[in-house]
C-alpha cells in the first residue's frame, strides 16, 4: 500500500459503488442463489420446490455418468494442460535461441489467442471431418478409421487437439516473456560453469521459470475446465450421446436442456469447490517450493 | 552452432504452420463453392467464389425471422467487444483507485469482496444469473449481454498492480500543490496509465469479441446474436442436410475471427505488455 493516501469520508465509497453493485448482482447474488437451489427439487414447470438437503450432491456425485464426466473432465484437463505448457515451452525456447526472424516467429505464433474457442472447433471439426477432413484421410493410412461424434476416443482426440492448438500462444507469450526476463548475467555463468545446453537448461533455466509455469498451470487448468466449452460445444453440438463431454458441459445440459436445476445448481457448487481448491493449492502447497529469482 | 541454429528454426517453422495452416486452409476453403469442398476436401488454393461466398454471409437474410444478416451480429459483436472494454476498464480504473490510494475503513473487505470474484468463472453460476438476468427483464438485450460478464476483477487486479507501482512521490508533489483526488486521477494517474488502459482494452475486447456460452444463452431474439450465435446457427442448420454449407460455415469462422487477430497483431506489444507485466 501507498505511504500517502487520501483520506475522504465518502469519495472512496463513491468510486467503489459502480463495481459493488455489478459484482453484488451478478455475482454474489447468483452465487448464492446457485447454493440455495442445490438443496432444492425445483417443479420443472416452477410450481414451487422442496428441500431435500443433500440430495442433489450425493445423486450427482454417486451417478456412474456423472463420475464418467468426472474422470474424463480430470483427464482432458491433465493433458491438455501438459501439452500446452511444454509445447509453449518449447516454442518459446526456440523462439529465444534465435536471432534472425526473432518479431516474426514471435508475430505469427500468437495469432491464434485471438482465436474464440468456438471457432477453433468449428475449424477442427472441419480437419476432422468424416468426409472432407485431411486429418481423417492421412490417419486412415495407418489403419485409424476415426470417427469424431461417434467413437468416443476419437472425439476426445479432436477436442484435445483443438483445445491445445487454441492455448499454445498464451503458454508462448508468457514464457517468452519469462525467458527474456532472465538476466544475461546468469546464462552468461552458467554457459562458463557448463557446456551442455540441456544440462543448464535444466539447472538454471528452467527452475528460474518455475513461477511463469507454475502460473500458467493453473491458468491452463481454469482454461480446459472452463473456457474450453465452447470447443466441446461446437464438437457435440448438444447431443452428447456417446460423446464425451466436461462437467461445466454437464452443469449446462442439466440446467438448460434437461431443466433439472437443482442438480444443475449441486453440480455448479462442486465445480466451484474445485476452482477453490486449486486457488488454494497455489498459495499453500505449491507456491512455496516455487524459485522466485 | 551452425545446426542447432538450423533445427531452432525449423521446430519453429514446424510450430508457425501447425499454428496458422488451419486458419490459411479455412480462408482458402472458404472461396469455393460447398459442392466442390464436398467432393474434393479441403483446399488450399484460392477458388473463384469469395465475394459470392461472402456477400452471402454477410449481408443475406436468414434464420427464423428472415431479418438477421452477418452483418447484424458483427454489428453486435462489436457492441459486446466494445461495452464491455470500455466498461470494464471505467469500473476498474475508479474501483482501483479507491483501494490503492485511500485510507478508509472498510478497505480490506472491499479488496477481498472484489477479488473473490476472481475465483469463480461465470460458467459455474451460469443458471442463476440467467435467472437473475431475466427477473431483470433484461434478456435479449445489449446492457444483458455485458453486464453480468462485467462481474469479474480482472481489470481491476491489473489497475491495482500498475498504479502500486506509480512512485509516491507523484501523489506527494500533487498534494502539495494541492491537488484533489479527482484533480490528481484526471490530471495524473489516467495519462500515466495510458499504455495500461490500452493493454487492457485489447485484451478485454478480444474477451468480450469471443464470448460465447452467456451470449448463446442471453439471446433468443435474432436482432441480438452475435458472431459466435450465428457459428452455432451455422452448425444446427447442417443436420440432415446433403451438402452441409461448409464455404460459408468457413468464411463465417475467418469473419468471426478477423478483427481480434487484426487488433492483436497490430497492438501486440502493447498487449504482451499489458498480459505479461500485469499477471503475476
Amino acid at each position: 500500500m501507498k505511504r500517502v493516501q487520501f483520506n475522504s469520508r465518502f469519495i472512496p465509497y463513491l468510486l467503489l459503488l459502480p463495481q459493488f453493485a455489478i459484482i453484488s448482482i451478478f455475482f454474489y447474488w447468483p452465487s448464492a442463489q446457485a447454493i440455495h437451489s442445490s438443496f432444492f427439487i425445483e417443479d420443472p414447470f416452477g410450481f414451487g420446490s422442496a428441500f431435500v438437503g443433500l440430495d442433489n450432491y450425493t445423486d450427482a456425485l454417486t451417478a456412474p455418468e456423472y463420475q464418467k464426466i468426472a474422470r474424463f473432465t480430470v483427464a482432458y484437463s491433465l493433458i491438455v494442460t501438459f501439452l500446452t505448457l511444454s509445447l509453449g515451452l518449447l516454442l518459446a525456447l526456440k523462439a529465444d535461441a534465435v536471432i534472425r526472424g526473432q518479431s516474426t516467429y514471435k508475430t505469427l505464433l500468437i495469432v491464434v489467442y485471438a482465436i474464440a474457442p468456438p471457432v477453433a472447433g468449428l475449424i477442427g471439426m472441419m480437419f476432422f471431418d468424416q468426409h472432407i477432413g485431411p486429418f481423417v484421410h492421412f490417419v486412415a493410412l495407418f489403419g485409424w478409421d476415426m470417427k469424431v461424434g461417434i467413437n468416443y476416443f476419437d472425439t476426445a482426440f479432436a477436442m484435445i487437439a483443438v483445445a491445445v492448438w487454441n492455448q499454445i500462444p498464451y503458454n508462448f507469450i508468457f514464457f517468452l516473456s519469462g525467458l527474456q526476463g532472465i538476466p544475461a548475467s546468469i546464462r552468461e555463468a552458467a554457459a562458463i560453469d557448463c557446456k551442455s545446453g540441456t544440462r543448464r537448461f535444466w539447472t538454471v533455466i528452467l527452475p528460474l521459470l518455475t513461477p511463469t509455469a507454475f502460473f500458467l498451470l493453473v491458468i491452463n487448468m481454469t482454461y480446459s475446465l472452463f473456457d474450453t466449452f465452447g470447443v466441446i460445444d461446437v464438437i457435440v453440438k448438444d447431443k452428447p450421446a456417446n460423446n464425451p463431454i466436461t462437467l461445466v458441459y454437464k452443469v449446462y445440459l442439466d440446467g438448460f436442456r434437461g431443466n433439472d436445476l437443482g442438480s444443475s445448481s449441486a453440480q455448479s457448487v462442486i465445480l466451484m469447490v474445485i476452482v477453490l481448491a486449486l486457488t488454494l493449492i497455489q498459495f499453500r502447497f505449491i507456491e512455496r517450493r516455487v524459485h522466485y529469482g | 552452432m551452425y545446426r542447432t541454429k538450423f533445427f531452432d528454426h525449423l521446430i519453429l517453422i514446424a510450430g508457425v504452420i501447425l499454428m496458422l495452416g488451419p486458419l490459411v486452409v479455412a480462408f482458402t476453403t472458404s472461396t469455393h463453392t460447398a459442392a466442390e469442398i464436398h467432393s474434393n476436401g479441403l483446399m488450399l488454393s484460392i477458388g473463384g467464389h469469395l465475394e459470392e461466398t461472402y456477400g452471402k454471409v454477410l449481408f443475406r437474410k436468414g434464420g427464423f425471422t428472415g431479418e438477421v444478416t452477418g452483418m447484424t451480429m458483427a454489428v453486435n459483436s462489436l457492441i459486446l467487444g466494445l461495452g464491455f472494454a470500455i466498461g470494464k476498464i471505467v469500473l476498474s480504473m475508479l474501483a482501483a483507485y479507491a483501494i490503492v490510494y485511500f485510507r478508509f475503513r472498510f478497505a480490506t473487505l472491499a479488496f477481498w469482496l472484489i477479488f473473490t470474484t476472481l475465483l469463480l468463472p461465470l460458467e459455474v453460476r451460469i443458471m442463476p444469473s440467467y435467472k437473475v438476468m431475466s427477473e431483470l427483464g433484461l434478456l435479449n438485450s445489449h446492457v444483458g449481454l455485458i453486464l453480468p460478464l462485467l462481474a469479474s476483477a480482472t481489470g481491476t487486479f491489473f489497475f491495482r498492480q500498475f498504479f502500486k507501482s506509480v512512485p509516491d512521490e507523484l501523489l506527494e508533489a500533487a498534494r502539495i500543490d494541492g491537488a484533489g483526488p479527482v484533480k490528481f486521477f484526471i490530471d495524473v494517474l489516467v495519462p500515466l496509465s495510458r499504455t495500461m488502459i490500452a493493454a487492457v482494452f485489447i485484451i478485454m475486447f478480444v474477451y468480450g469479441w469471443n464470448q460465447y456460452l452467456w451470449p448463446m444463452l442471453m439471446t433468443t431474439d435474432e436482432s441480438f446474436y452475435t458472431l459466435m450465435r450465428g457459428i452455432k446457427q451455422i452448425l444446427q442448420v447442417w443436420v440432415g442436410s446433403q451438402i452441409p454449407d461448409y464455404n460459408e460455415a468457413f468464411a463465417m469462422a475467418v469473419l468471426a475471427m478477423l478483427p481480434p487477430v487484426v487488433v492483436v497483431v497490430i497492438f501486440q506489444s502493447w498487449f504482451i505488455k499489458g498480459l505479461t507485466e500485469s499477471d503475476k
